[in-house]
């Protein structure tokens, strides 16, 4: 049977979470139609040092693409040498959905004349065809798609698959860049960690966000501190909030913004604009603590507290703390 | 400096969605429509250029129904020059079908620089910027929140998850456009009449094979309702207590 491919992304000289998440989803498929599972790691020299976690996610073979010139991205060198080795006959192949799954796998796609699916939620593998779920105006609809195209090729949203350990040999090969990588027209001068090397928002397993309710900009000091007492909680906003200046755009939850799906999300002041909840509503548990018990927010939420943000965070935030003593 | 737009006419997402009788498209009963958010920055983003140069030509580009030549006309009526429309139809759900009929405009139109938004809100796909990039062989920077064009040289800032990067590429080339770059403008009365009388042609759009079908759209599963634990700073120890035994993420 032909094989799977998996592209695990690295950044900043780290393998990614989405990077263990294809490997798990092409690990899935692999067990169901009898093919290999050959995982792809790009970078500077010593990229291939994540060979071992892919392997304990089930890669039977990782490719090692090691050069300086990968030190950043590199995507026009990236998009060759992928479209190469996919052109050498794959039944599939999985990457991130991710801001660098968006720049490059409709390249790929497009260098090998294939459609693809992008953004996927859900997956199911047939002889001649995939169908996929990926969601569509601005979440508010689930949209079901048939991919006839071979490889095909998809992008998976976040969290849509967890990573799983399923230990296979992960046999190290090299792999060679199909271009001269130095020769791209597209060059990435700078990659850099946003200020304050915070949690990222589509990793953190407990988001923290506020909006309007918070009355100030500087009352987002609460919002931190409560996410200082999880330990490792990221801090988001809505759009009403990023707009003003309050919070960088990078925060904003929402249709427009990020789309998260965390195992605790705490909104703190929001509404709960249908805008929103576009952002966040598949996250496994949802707190919501507004003043106004008649917020939309309120509907989607687990767990409700009413009242004033800025008097209830201190208290959960010391609650937090002495239950994470405790724990 | 000759810019292109790539727009698109999706419906207001502010609204409830429902699925229509066909089961592959969503009711439009009392929808409104407009330009996709993204697109209208990358509109404004290219009239701005043409703006500061004091030069240059924008020309926008829709691909649809004739319907979508009114989103054409509020772009000229923003200050874009002239207007193509490809006219389709049927709906369309693969994006390098759409992409291939974009390109083949494109090509020997003599285009600097190609933008789009970094994607259409209704269908999410977030492709078709990086397959028209493709299809022409030009260099492509996706979702970008910073632009400097400058010298034959694109200088533009991408948001990464939890960091960002700085990338360069020369022109010609086909970037997309995120949130916090611009802010689509209003188009002024005096703009609206322009518009009037700007060019806009329409012509067959030329796809590509069709080989990613909707099958069909569904509204997600709601979530169960939830519950409100207490008022006030009182009901905190209970709300800890239900995050540690209930939902066990504390």
């Amino acid at each position: 049977m032909p094989n799977i491919l998996a592209f695990s992304e690295t950044r900043l000289g780290e393998l990614r979470r989405a990077g263990l998440e294809t490997v798990t989803a092409a690990r899935r498929v692999a067990d169901a139609t009898g093919g290999q599972v050959h995982a792809v790691l790009v970078g500077a020299p010593g990229v291939g040092q994540f060979a071992a976690r892919l392997a304990a996610h089930g890669a039977d073979v990782v490719l090692v693409l090691e050069h300086d010139a990968f030190a950043n991205y590199n995507p026009e060198a990236i998009v060759a040498t992928l479209a190469q080795r996919l052109g050498s006959g794959y039944r599939a192949a999985f990457f991130a959905a991710s801001a660098q799954g968006h720049d490059l796998v409709a390249r790929v796609a497009a260098k090998m004349k294939l459609a693809y699916a992008s953004d996927v939620t859900e997956f199911a593998f047939s002889a001649d065809s995939v169908t996929v779920q990926h969601p569509g105006y601005t979440n508010k609809i689930v949209q079901t798609f048939v991919l006839k195209a071979t490889p095909a090729i998809i992008s998976l949203r976040a969290g849509a698959v967890l990573p799983v350990e399923n230990a296979k040999a992960g046999t190290v090969e090299a792999l060679a860049s199909a271009i001269d990588p130095a020769s791209s027209r597209v060059k990435v001068t700078l990659t850099e960690k946003a200020a304050g090397g915070k949690i990222d928002l589509g990793e953190a397993p407990v988001i923290i966000a506020g909006g309007r309710g918070l009355k100030e900009a500087a009352n987002f000091a609460l919002v931190e501190n409560l996410a200082a007492a999880f330990g490792n909680a990221a801090v988001g906003a809505t759009r009403a909030v990023t707009d003003d200046g309050w919070r960088p755009h990078s925060d904003q939850i929402g249709q427009t913004g990020r789309l998260v799906s965390p195992d605790l999300y705490v909104a703190c002041g929001i509404s709960g604009a249908i805008q929103h909840l576009a952002g966040m509503r598949t996250s496994k548990t949802i707190v919501a603590i507004n003043k106004d018990k008649e917020a939309p927010i309120f509907k989607v939420a687990d767990y409700g507290i009413v009242g004033d943000v800025l008097d209830i965070l201190p208290v959960l935030t010391e609650e937090v703390k002495k239950a994470k003593a405790g724990a | 400096m000759k810019l292109a737009v790539c727009i698109k006419r999706v419906p207001d997402m502010e609204g409830r969605f429902k699925v229509g009788p066909s089961g592959t498209a969503i009711d439009e009963t009392g929808l409104k429509f407009d330009m996709s958010d993204f697109d209208g920055y990358a509109a404004e983003v290219a009239i701005q250029i043409t703006e500061k140069l004091g030069a240059g030509e924008v020309t926008v580009i829709s691909l649809g129904p004739d319907v979508v030549q009114e989103t054409l006309r509020k772009a000229l009526s923003m200050g874009a020059h002239r207007a193509v429309h490809l006219k389709q139809d049927a709906p369309v759900s693969d994006g390098l079908a759409i992409a291939t009929a974009i390109a083949a405009e494109l090509k020997d139109g003599g285009y600097d620089l190609v933008l789009l938004g970094r994607m259409a809100v209704d269908t999410q796909n977030r492709s078709t910027g990086a397959f028209v990039a493709e299809l022409l062989g030009v260099p492509f920077i996706s979702a970008i929140s910073q632009l400097n064009v400058e010298g034959g040289v694109v200088k533009a800032r991408r948001e990464l998850e939890g960091s960002y990067e700085l990338i360069e590429c020369p022109l010609p080339a086909v970037v997309t456009i995120d949130e916090g770059i611009a802010r689509a403008r209003y188009p002024s009365l005096k703009g609206i009449m322009a518009a009037k009388k700007k060019p806009m042609e329409s012509k067959p759009a030329q796809l590509g094979a069709i080989t990613y079908q909707l099958e069909k759209l569904e509204l997600p599963a709601e979530r169960a309702a939830g519950r409100i634990i207490g008022e006030g700073r009182d009901a905190v120890p209970e709300l800890v207590r239900l995050l540690k035994e209930e939902a066990k993420v504390l």
